[in-house]
């Protein structure tokens, strides 16, 4: 299957600054792609380039087969934009701004059905103001799906949710994917992009320091935790990642978990140890997260 | 995209604008509710004047509040709309669906002209109904051009203060800084007979005295025919030739100016 994106060493400064030093990745037709990150650390650069809002200063950039920067009016009706901060005319109703943000594409979602969708049924007829900061991030995934896109950009869709109205726009977006849409999103929070999306890209500093799923992406980086409990005076073999002991429980830290274990095992059966409660624990998506950008971080420094 | 389509989306901006229009007061406000207030003002103060022939002080005032209104609507509402949309982001929301951005500017356009016509055919109204102004059809042809090139004018320049301008939160003080000068100079509010010269030449430089005069005259029962003076609509041109430029080279649609 070929790409729905595709971006290839991209990159822009702006003035000194390098917000992003060639980045290259894909999205596949109805995959859901999640570039991950702390703030600054050139996600909203990457996707208004992709959305064709800013130009980049170099690299390949392939969206349903257009430039974004050239695309113009045909490219813009196959794509769906939730931008992190939009403004909307607050005196209109949310029917009324629907029905004219709508009105240019060539394929549209009836109105009813998109308030339905995105869960403003009772708000249909009030005006935008009213709204609460929720609900207008709802409005704004309604807009960026009037006219059926094909790929729905989300810039940070759940920022500043509280936890219920998270879950709940998930649920939206999840809906997304079985309408078969291809989906790339920005987030700044791990279970958001461990919950919604196939694949990850981890973004810091302008570069892509991690690519991988919610389940690979600790491999051979953070670090696992192997722990057992020992009787008697036996001391545990010396390994890169310990031993260390609270009262009778030993703890290694290991990143090749599968030869440690080897020789751990080989030990104890040498003496006839038991080891008890032996307990091989993965690293969490958020210990690799802060792992990584933590990394990164450090590597910056001198920079 | 046909005709018949862009013509239904412009009929769709047209109508939004105006609606937004409505449901802001302070726009309403300054735009219709102010030439009315100075229309009454004026016509009450100066009610008693003897204009000559036996003509009311508002024969005169009312086709200068319109042109007055009819400047408020474009060139004041898309200085201050235009921008205030810019620093919100709702321009930069529009520039990611497929609606062509002429079709948006023109939308904005229609609607001021919309607003335009209202409070000019509400000036003559007043008016006629309370200050003995006196429709003169024979020139209404006149009157058109005039208001259509001066509707275009104050609107390219309307867009090139928004363009030059990077920061709504000033927009209203530099159009009414801009208009409210231009219109005393303009000789809008006051005849400028007795000004010395030196304000009648830059009277003569800004658009506005080239837009009120002839507009102005085209309802002036003392000229039997009154000639459509083809410098005013020149200097008018110039000015919307060079609002145009100004557009081209420095209007953005995103609020940080890329």
């Amino acid at each position: 299957m070929s790409p729905v994106v595709s971006v290839e060493n991209l990159t822009k400064n702006y003035g000194s600054v390098t917000a992003l030093a060639g980045v290259s990745f894909t999205v596949d037709e109805g995959e859901v792609l999640a570039i991950l990150g702390p703030n600054g650390a050139g996600k909203t650069t990457a996707v208004e380039i992709l959305e064709g809002y800013r130009r980049a200063d170099g690299g390949t950039i392939n969206v349903l087969g257009h430039d974004p920067t050239s695309g113009g009016r045909e490219f813009r009706d196959r794509i769906g934009i939730v931008l992190q901060e939009t403004g909307i005319e607050m005196v209109l109703t949310v029917r009324e701004a629907i029905d004219i943000y709508a009105r240019s594409y060539s394929r549209r979602l009836p109105t009813d059905e998109l308030i339905d969708l995105v869960g403003l049924d009772g708000k249909a007829d009030a005006r935008i103001k009213t709204l609460s900061g929720g609900q207008k991030r709802r409005l704004d995934l309604a807009l960026g799906l009037a006219g059926d896109p094909e790929v729905v950009f989300l810039d940070e869709p759940t920022t500043g949710f509280d936890p219920s109205a998270r879950r709940k726009s998930w649920a939206m977006i999840e809906g997304l994917t079985e309408l078969g849409k291809t989906i790339l999103l920005t987030t700044h929070y791990l279970d958001e992009a461990q919950h919604l999306a196939d694949r990850i890209i981890v973004l810091a500093d302008g570069s892509i320091v991690a690519e991988g799923t919610a389940d690979t992406l600790g491999e051979g980086r953070a670090a696992s935790t192997i722990s057992f409990t020992v009787e008697g005076s036996d001391q545990p073999p010396r390994l890169e990642g310990g031993p260390a002991m609270t009262g009778h429980t030993v703890t290694y830290r290991s990143t090749s978990v599968t030869s440690d274990l080897l020789v751990l095992t080989s030990w104890a059966t040498e003496r006839g140890v038991d080891l008890d409660g032996l307990e091989v624990t993965r690293p969490s998506l958020e210990d690799v997260y802060l792992h990584i950008v933590g990394e990164t971080a450090n590597g910056g420094q001198g920079s | 995209m046909s005709a018949r389509r862009y013509v239904s989306l412009l009929w769709g901006q047209t109508r939004h604008n105006n609606r937004v229009f409505w449901r802001t007061p302070a726009a309403a406000f300054f735009t219709l509710a102010l030439p009315v207030i100075f229309l009454i003002l004026f016509s009450v103060i100066f009610g008693d004047v003897e204009v000559g022939g036996g003509y009311s002080f508002s024969q005169f005032f009312a086709p200068a509040m319109a042109v007055f209104a009819a400047v408020s609507s474009s060139f004041s509402n898309l200085a201050i709309g235009v921008s205030y949309a810019r620093d919100q982001g709702v321009l930069k929301r529009v520039r990611g669906t497929p609606l062509p951005a002429w079709v948006y500017m023109a939308g904005r356009i229609c609607s001021g002209v919309w607003m335009a016509v209202l409070s000019v055919g509400l000036m003559f109204l007043l008016g006629w109904a309370f200050f003995d102004f006196r429709m003169v059809w024979a020139n209404l042809g006149t009157a058109l051009v005039v208001f259509v090139v001066g509707i275009a004018t104050f609107s390219a320049l309307g867009l090139a203060v928004c363009a030059v301008l990077k920061n709504a939160d000033s927009s209203p003080a530099v159009a009414n800084g801009v208009f409210l000068p231009m219109a005393f100079v303009s000789g809008i509010f006051i005849q400028l007979d007795d000004a010395p010269r030196w304000l009648k030449i830059l009277g003569d430089v800004f658009p506005l005295k080239h837009f009120a005069g002839p507009f102005g005259e085209a309802f002036n029962p003392l000229h039997e025919s009154p000639i459509l003076g083809w410098e005013h609509l020149g200097v008018m041109a110039l000015w919307l030739l060079f609002g145009m430029v100004i557009i081209t080279r420095y209007f953005t649609w995103d609020p940080r100016g890329e």
